[in-house]
């Protein structure tokens, strides 16, 4: 080993203390990219194969009855690769000691073998047995919820009759891999189960013997569903077809593009950020690192090494920091990407999971962070070698200070020459104390985006569950039925009041834009569930028209007094031409309102209702859950409790682990900053502070002057990071708005506090870490030698 | 021949100021021991201006490190007074050093951010009974310069800065370790001016380092160090005026 290699890794050892706070930022940005985009990366390829793997379809379309003979003109459809039909029904279920209705989505199978499209994952017991009507399998998050194993026993009401059902198995399936009930947000598995029956079994229960009331479709490679879907309504028509609708619109899957497209967002915005501030931070802190090897530099030059040799030994120390760093991080982020990809996995339901990162992130990371490192060093190398050997071997003259401006005001006669010193230190060198707040910011600001999800998901929650919403269950019948429905279930026990709903599906188009979702006709009264503007205002329901959020007109490109052509895809299927009326902001989805009796006139039909907010008595609640179970007509039963809980809760599993990543890698940033800075400005002022030591100042007083400086810095830091902070969050909200959800910007005052605290915190160790090293100042080498 | 005239001329009053007693300073590097200080035995009087001399290594400067109180001997006793500065800690060693010593090195070491004036003002903020700052400066000739921070002043100049620093706070003891070191021969006359009317005008107990054999004539008493030892003692009948001297 040549001696400047193992001069080399002496200097690496004598500076580990900085080599590890330099790797530990490093580490940060390159672990945040590769925890998120390999999980990414891995939860894409995972549906891929799963959907490739389970033949999950590609178009689905139901109709009320279909006789089984449309299934081979179905598959003569151009375009058409293979048909599955089915029978599929909402049942309310009644689990013994669990006291809600349960509501199961009961979907047949043929009683040999598996379906011909969205086939099952069997993961425990059997497949049913033909000939057995009893026989059930179960989804297997509704049946680990509840603790179902195969051979256990529960009751069903199957078209008003009571029947008991015996599970066989447990399975997963692509359609269902976020099993969602009718009208929910979030996965429900107490709630809301998916039951596979076999198909004679349900077609008897529900008088569909030879009959369909589902199709599923798969397509020949290369071919659009649009052109599918127009021929399969043309021949479903006539059987009470609601509207074909694509893969991307099917409700799980549409679900699960949105978790993946906000996962996106998140896994390259915020990595981004990270390793911006990372590489701004190790580009900072290499150059003044170098700054201070400049007498050892000078000793280089004199014995003879050129400035490309003494470049290149500058060059390898950084690239071994930042090596460091980079491999950490790869080793951090891969952890911790498989770990995050577990927890999603888990949510999902996926079956199995492919977690095989390439190379790319690996790569980015390490390109980015190396090049930040290799260029803030750089500026440093080259004045250093610019200067003569002589020159360089000299000390530094002492650098010229003023006077005047802010140290000559009546203030500054107050202060003692330590706290002087210290001004004068910021002052003499703005750019060096700038960047060093600069960077103090940053690791705030990212501290405050990262927390600021828990405000404004707080925010959204109140938003949507407490300000929008004020019925205690909404219940979904399983087909519109008339009116006076309404009073049947004000005569429920504990129902203290009731307002309906009437939601149909429908295209919404206009020019070329088209959006396939529901409009909701809603009483104009309205006090369970308004019409609520997210800016924290009820919206009038007006006698016609359509009342839009905001997200929707955005994509449809409307406004109030434009027209919407909506294709109602139910009953009578009328294509409707409505006035835009109003537009109104929401958090989640992308709901159009209408009155309600405008709406059963436009469909030409009575005065219909299909879903029902009820305000409940508490303590009659028991009751009205019993009565519940007994009814046949409902298919769905939401309790806004239930919502909240699982609203928090599937965040928690998912969302939060992240900003507690996130939070883990701002404080790694803000720590790696302050120690550096303080270690740095020792190394640069240690004579000074030995001087002073000399000269009979006290451990605490020398630590003032050095900590002083830093603390100084931090705190210009703290209020520019604020600042910054609410700028990330911004970015960050802008770019996380995807259909289902918009987040809003909210930072609790209370958030910056705890992202000032925890810089704060940081600061406070590494300013211990770096008292403790002033503590063993060498007082004598003072008197002698220069460094 | 080794000489332990600890004494000075009969005429004057002899005040022990700070005296040592059988120190020894070994420094361990790896398996090598250099014995630095082998039992020296040295007392400075009150007022009495002593130039230590003595080639590189013989121990002078260990000596002054100890006496200062920023070091400590491996054997032997330092008192103060009564005080025995080897049994006290660090704390105390500050202390000591805060209200009683005036160092003097051979690069200044002024703080750059700070003016002639706030220099001096360091020390004299921390100081029990200090002079004012500006009185110190006047006493070394600075007088005009008490704003001008250390990059607009000349080597000598700095040097006058670091003695009226050292001095401000009236310190009982003054050591000064090669304060001529890095200046030319003009300036130095110039500091060592200074160091000797602060002798004269306030009594400071004043031990000076040098390689320079001209500058022992300024002295009471001029002590020669070699191997760690005190090679010899010898009293300046006749001292002269730093004036007259040149080099």
């Amino acid at each position: 080993m040549n001696p400047l290699d193992k001069k080399l890794f002496r200097d690496l050892w004598r500076l580990r203390g900085q080599v590890i706070a330099i790797a530990l930022i490093v580490a940060s940005g390159v672990g945040v990219l590769i925890m998120s985009l390999s999980s990414l990366e891995a939860l894409e390829e995972t549906a891929n194969a799963y959907y490739e793997r389970y033949r999950f379809a590609q178009v689905f379309a139901e109709v009320k009855r279909a006789p089984r003979s449309l299934e081979k003109k179905i598959a003569e459809l151009p375009g058409v690769q293979a048909v599955d039909t089915r029978i599929a029904q909402f049942a309310v279920v009644d689990i013994a000691g669990f006291g809600e209705p349960v509501i199961a989505q009961l979907v047949s199978i043929p009683e040999r073998g598996q379906p011909n499209l969205n086939q099952l994952v069997l993961r425990s017991g059997r497949w049913v047995t033909p000939g057995r009507v009893d026989e059930v399998i179960l989804g297997e998050p509704f049946a680990e919820a509840h603790g179902f194993k195969p051979g256990d026993k529960f009751q069903a009401v199957l078209k008003g009759n009571k029947r008991t059902l015996t599970i066989v198995g447990t399975a997963l399936s692509p359609e269902f891999v976020y099993s969602i009930g009718p009208g929910a947000l979030m996965p429900d598995d107490l709630r809301f189960g998916i039951f596979w029956m076999g198909r004679d079994a349900l077609a008897a229960a529900y008088d569909l013997e030879d009959s369909f009331n589902g199709v599923a479709v798969s397509l020949l490679r290369g071919v659009e569903p649009k052109g599918v879907i127009e021929r399969l309504d043309n021949l479903l028509e006539d059987y009470g077809g609601v509207g074909a609708y694509a893969r991307k619109d099917q409700i799980s899957n549409w679900f699960l593009m949105n978790e993946l497209e906000q996962l996106r967002s998140m896994s390259t915005i915020m990595p981004t950020i990270f390793l911006a501030v990372a590489g701004f931070l190790t580009n900072m802190v290499l150059a003044r690192l170098i700054a201070i090897e400049r007498t050892e530099i000078g000793l280089l030059k004199a014995f003879g090494y050129s400035n490309l040799a003494v470049g290149w030994h500058y060059a390898k120390m950084v690239m071994a920091m930042t090596g460091l760093g980079i491999v950490i991080g790869w080793g951090v982020g891969y952890g911790l990407g498989q770990w995050s990809t577990h927890i999603y996995a888990d949510q999902f339901r996926f079956p199995f999971l492919l977690f095989r990162p390439g190379p790319t992130s690996f790569s980015i990371a390490a390109i980015v962070s190396m090049a930040a490192a290799l260029i803030g060093a750089a500026g440093a190398v080259r004045s250093s070698v610019a200067l003569s050997p002589a020159e360089s071997m000299r000390p530094p003259a002492p650098p010229v200070f003023h006077k005047g401006g802010l140290m000559d005001s009546a203030l500054a006669v107050l202060l003692d020459q330590p706290s002087r010193m210290i001004l004068r230190q910021i002052i003499r060198w703005p750019l060096r104390a700038f960047l060093t707040a600069s960077g103090i910011a940053l690791s705030v600001a990212v501290l405050i985006s990262s927390l600021q999800w828990l405000d404004s998901i707080d925010h959204m929650a109140d938003t949507h569950f407490f300000q929008a919403q004020h019925q205690d269950i909404m219940v979904g019948l399983v087909e519109a039925e008339q009116e006076s429905v309404v009073r049947e279930f004000a005569n429920l026990p504990g129902v203290l009041s009731v307002e309906s709903q009437r939601i149909v599906t429908a295209n919404f188009r206009s020019g070329t834009r088209l959006h396939r979702g529901s409009l909701n006709g809603i009483e104009p009264d309205a006090r369970l569930q308004p019409i609520y503007d997210n800016a924290g205002r009820v919206v009038a329901v007006p006698p016609g028209g359509l009342v839009l959020s905001t997200k929707l007109a955005e994509k449809l490109a409307v406004g109030p007094g434009d027209t919407v052509l909506v294709e109602v895809l139910e009953g009578r299927r009328p294509t409707l031409e409505l006035p835009v009326v109003s537009l109104f902001g929401t958090f989640i989805g992308m709901p159009a309102y209408i009155d309600k009796s405008a709406m059963n006139r436009l469909l030409l039909e009575p005065r219909r209702v299909e879903f029902l907010d009820l305000l409940v008595d508490e303590r009659e609640q028991a009751e009205l859950f019993a009565e519940l179970k007994e009814l046949p007509s409902i298919a769905a039963v939401m309790l806004r409790r239930a919502a909240v809980d699982e609203f928090y809760e599937t965040l928690a599993k998912t969302l939060l682990v992240y900003i507690s990543f996130f939070v883990a890698f701002s404080c790694t940033l803000a720590f790696g900053v302050v120690y550096n800075t303080a270690r740095i400005a020792l190394s640069e002022r240690g004579r000074e502070l030995a001087t002073l030591r000399v000269l009979g100042f006290s451990r605490w007083e020398i630590s003032y002057i050095l900590l002083g400086e830093v603390g100084l810095t931090v705190l210009f830091g703290l209020p520019l990071g604020c600042l910054a902070g609410l700028g990330l969050a911004w970015l960050m909200t802008t770019a996380f708005e995807s259909e289902l959800y918009r987040i809003p910007m909210i930072i609790e005052p209370s958030t910056y506090g705890v992202g000032v605290l925890i810089a704060l915190l940081a600061a406070v160790v590494s300013g211990f870490i770096v008292r403790e090293r002033l503590d063993k100042l060498d007082l004598i080498s003072v008197l002698k030698t220069r460094e | 021949m080794v000489s332990q005239a600890n004494t000075l001329p009969e005429t004057e009053p002899q005040t022990p100021s700070i005296r040592t007693r059988g120190l020894t300073k070994i420094y361990r590097t790896g398996e090598v021991e250099v014995r630095a200080l082998n039992g020296v035995d040295l007392t400075l009087y009150q007022s009495e201006l002593v130039v230590l001399l003595g080639a590189s290594g013989s121990g002078k400067s260990t000596l002054l490190n100890i006496l200062g109180g920023l070091d400590r001997p491996t054997h032997g006793k330092v008192f103060f007074g009564d005080a025995e500065l080897t049994a006290f800690n660090e704390s105390a060693l500050t202390r000591f050093r805060r209200d009683n010593v005036g160092f003097v090195f051979q690069f200044y070491n002024l703080i750059p951010s700070l003016t002639a004036r706030e220099n001096v003002a360091l020390v004299t903020e921390i100081a029990p009974a200090p002079m004012a700052p500006a009185e110190a400066l006047e006493m070394v000739g600075l007088g005009e310069r008490l704003d001008h921070f250390p990059a607009q002043l000349s080597g000598g100049e700095q040097q006058r800065v670091a003695i009226a620093r050292a001095i401000a706070k009236q310190p009982r003891i003054l050591l000064c370790d090669e304060p001529t070191g890095a200046l030319d021969s003009a300036s130095g006359v110039i500091v060592l001016e200074a160091i000797q009317r602060v002798n004269q005008e306030l009594g400071t107990t004043t031990a000076l380092i040098t390689h320079n054999a001209v500058i022992a004539d300024m002295a009471d008493r001029v002590i020669i160090f070699a191997d760690g030892k005190i090679h010899e003692t010898r009293v300046n009948k006749d001292k002269r005026r730093v004036s007259e001297m040149t080099w």
